[in-house]
C-alpha cells in the first residue's frame, strides 16, 4: 500500500493507504481528528471542508494519495494555546450553529474568504458560502459570525493559521 | 469505489506512457468528476494516473493575441487572474460561476472539457470564443472537439495540455444556473471575433452547439434585439426534471439578450 506524508496542523504525520482512501477518512479513522465531518459524501454539501496547501476543499472529493507531500489545516488546527479563533468564537457569540454537523465546514470554508478578502460586503459572504449547506440556522447567524470574525480579525490580525 | 493502482508522474511523457501500457487506467485532474463517479461505482478503472504534479499542464499566460490557460489549471485560478480579466474577462466571469468555492479550488479546464458534460459551463467558452484545444498529439478547433453528450474527439490516450483562447473583440457569458448544482440549465456565450460572431450554447441541448441564426443576426445588429428575430427549436433540447425543452428554448434567448448585453459592456 502507499505510504502518505502530509503535515497536518503543522504536525508531521504518515500512513499506509489504499489509494481509494479519501482525505477526510484519512483525517478522521487514522488520524483521529473527527472534527472534520461527513455530511452527504457526494461533493455537495462542505460539511468536510479542510484546507490543502492554503485553498479551501471537499476532503471528500480528494484522495489522501494526492495529498502526499501537502499543508492541511483542519478545524483542530485553528486554535491558539487553549483560545478560539476568531471565527470559532464569533460563532459561538453569534449563534452561528444549532446542531453545529456544518459548522467545521463553515468556518474552514470562511477562513479562505477572509484570507483573500479581509473586509467582505454581506453579499460576498453569502456567495462564497454556496458550497456548505446548513440544515439548521437559516443561515443569517452564520453571515453574522462571519462578518463579526471579519472585523475582530482586522483589528487584530492573526499569526498565520 | 473499486480499488485502483494510483500514478503521480512528473512529466507529460510519462504520463502518456502510462496510459499507453494501462489501457482501463483514466487521468485524474481536479477529481471533481471522477472521483464522484468512482464512488457510485459508475466506472472501474484499473490505474489512477494522476496530473497534478505535471507543472506544465498549469497556468495562464499571454500567447500572440489571445490566452493560454494549461489544462490543469483549477477554474479559481481564471475566475482570480488579472491577465484574464484583462484580456478576455467574459472567461473570468464563467469559471466564476462554475459550482462553488471549494468547486473551483480543484476542478480544472482540461477535466471539464474531457468530461463534457452538457451542463458544464467552459464548452460554451471555448466554442464561443473559437479556441484550439492543445493535445499531447495535435491541436483541435472548439468545432471540431465537442462530438456529442459526454463524447469528444479525444483518443484514449491522448492528454489535453492547454487550450488556447484568440482574444475577441468583446464577449459575454450569462447562465441560468441550477440552483443546487450551478450547472448550467441553460448558458450562453457571445464573442465578436476576428472571424466573426460566434454563439455557443450549453446545458440546453445534449452537447454544446453554435446558434447560427443568431450569429448572422448579430452580425447585421449587434443588439439584444437581434434575439427578437430568431427561433430556437425546442425539439432538439433537452427535458428533464429541472426544465423542459420548451422552456430551455425560451431561456436560450433570454440568457443569449444578457451576455450580449455583457458584452456591449
Ligand atoms: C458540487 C459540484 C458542482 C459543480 N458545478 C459545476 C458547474 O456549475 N459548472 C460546471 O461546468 N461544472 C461544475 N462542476 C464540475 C467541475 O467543474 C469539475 O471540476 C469538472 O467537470 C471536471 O474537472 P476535474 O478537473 O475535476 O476533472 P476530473 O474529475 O479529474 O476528470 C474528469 C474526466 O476528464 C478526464 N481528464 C481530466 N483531465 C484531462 C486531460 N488533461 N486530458 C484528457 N482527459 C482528462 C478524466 O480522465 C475524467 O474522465 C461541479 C462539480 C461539483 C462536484
Ligand atoms: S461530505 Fe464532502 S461535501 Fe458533503
Ligand atoms: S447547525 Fe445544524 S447543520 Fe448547520
Amino acid at each position: 500500500m502507499p505510504q502518505v506524508r502530509m503535515r497536518v496542523n503543522g504536525r508531521e504525520v504518515s500512513g499506509e493507504v489504499e489509494p481509494r482512501t479519501l482525505l477526510v477518512e484519512f483525517l478522521r479513522e487514522h488520524l483521529g481528528l473527527t472534527g472534520t465531518h461527513v455530511g452527504c459524501d457526494t461533493s455537495q454539501c462542505g460539511c468536510c471542508v479542510v484546507h490543502v496547501d492554503g485553498r479551501s476543499v471537499k476532503s471528500c472529493t480528494l484522495l489522501a494519495v494526492q495529498c502526499d507531500g501537502a499543508e492541511v489545516l483542519t478545524i483542530e488546527g485553528l486554535a491558539r494555546n487553549g483560545e478560539l479563533h476568531p471565527l470559532q468564537r464569533a460563532f459561538h457569540e453569534c449563534h452561528g450553529l444549532q446542531c453545529g454537523f456544518c459548522t467545521p465546514g463553515m468556518i474552514m470554508s470562511a477562513l479562505e474568504l477572509l484570507q483573500r478578502n479581509p473586509s467582505p460586503s454581506e453579499g460576498e459572504v453569502r456567495a462564497w458560502l454556496e458550497g456548505n449547506l446548513c440544515r439548521c440556522t437559516g443561515y443569517h447567524n452564520i453571515v453574522r459570525a462571519i462578518l463579526r470574525a471579519a472585523e475582530e480579525m482586522r483589528e487584530a490580525p492573526q499569526p498565520a493559521a | 469505489m473499486y480499488a485502483f493502482d494510483y500514478h503521480r508522474p512528473q512529466s507529460l511523457d510519462e504520463a502518456a506512457r502510462l496510459l499507453r501500457e494501462r489501457p482501463e487506467a483514466k487521468l485524474l485532474a481536479g477529481g471533481h468528476t471522477l472521483l464522484p463517479t468512482l464512488k457510485q461505482r459508475l466506472a472501474q478503472p484499473s490505474d489512477l494516473v494522476d496530473l497534478g504534479a505535471i507543472a506544465e499542464l498549469r497556468g495562464i499566460r499571454e500567447e500572440g493575441n489571445g490566452l493560454t490557460i494549461g489544462a490543469a489549471t483549477p477554474h479559481g485560478e481564471v475566475e482570480t487572474s488579472e491577465l484574464v480579466r484583462r484580456l478576455i474577462p467574459a472567461l473570468a466571469e464563467l469559471a466564476g460561476e462554475i459550482g462553488d468555492p471549494q468547486v473551483r479550488n480543484r476542478g480544472t479546464l482540461g477535466g471539464s472539457i474531457a468530461n463534457n458534460d452538457p451542463a458544464a459551463d467552459w464548452p460554451a467558452g471555448v466554442v464561443g470564443c473559437g479556441a484550439v484545444v492543445r493535445t499531447t498529439r495535435r491541436e483541435i478547433a472548439a468545432d471540431d472537439f465537442f462530438t456529442g453528450m459526454c463524447e469528444t474527439a479525444l483518443e484514449p490516450d491522448e492528454i489535453i495540455t492547454a487550450v488556447h483562447f484568440p482574444r475577441p473583440k468583446r464577449a459575454g457569458y450569462a447562465k441560468f444556473p441550477n440552483p443546487a448544482s450551478r450547472y448550467a440549465v441553460v448558458g450562453v456565450f457571445v464573442a465578436e471575433t476576428d472571424d466573426g460572431v460566434r454563439v455557443a450554447v450549453t446545458g440546453a441541448g445534449p452537447c454544446v452547439f453554435r446558434l447560427t441564426a443568431l450569429e448572422q443576426a448579430l452580425t447585421a445588429d449587434f443588439t439584444p434585439n437581434a434575439v427578437d428575430g430568431i427561433e430556437v427549436d425546442a425539439a432538439e433540447l433537452n427535458a428533464d426534471i429541472h426544465a423542459s425543452a420548451d422552456y430551455r428554448a425560451h431561456l436560450v434567448k433570454v440568457m443569449a439578450k444578457r451576455a450580449i448585453q455583457k458584452a456591449l459592456g
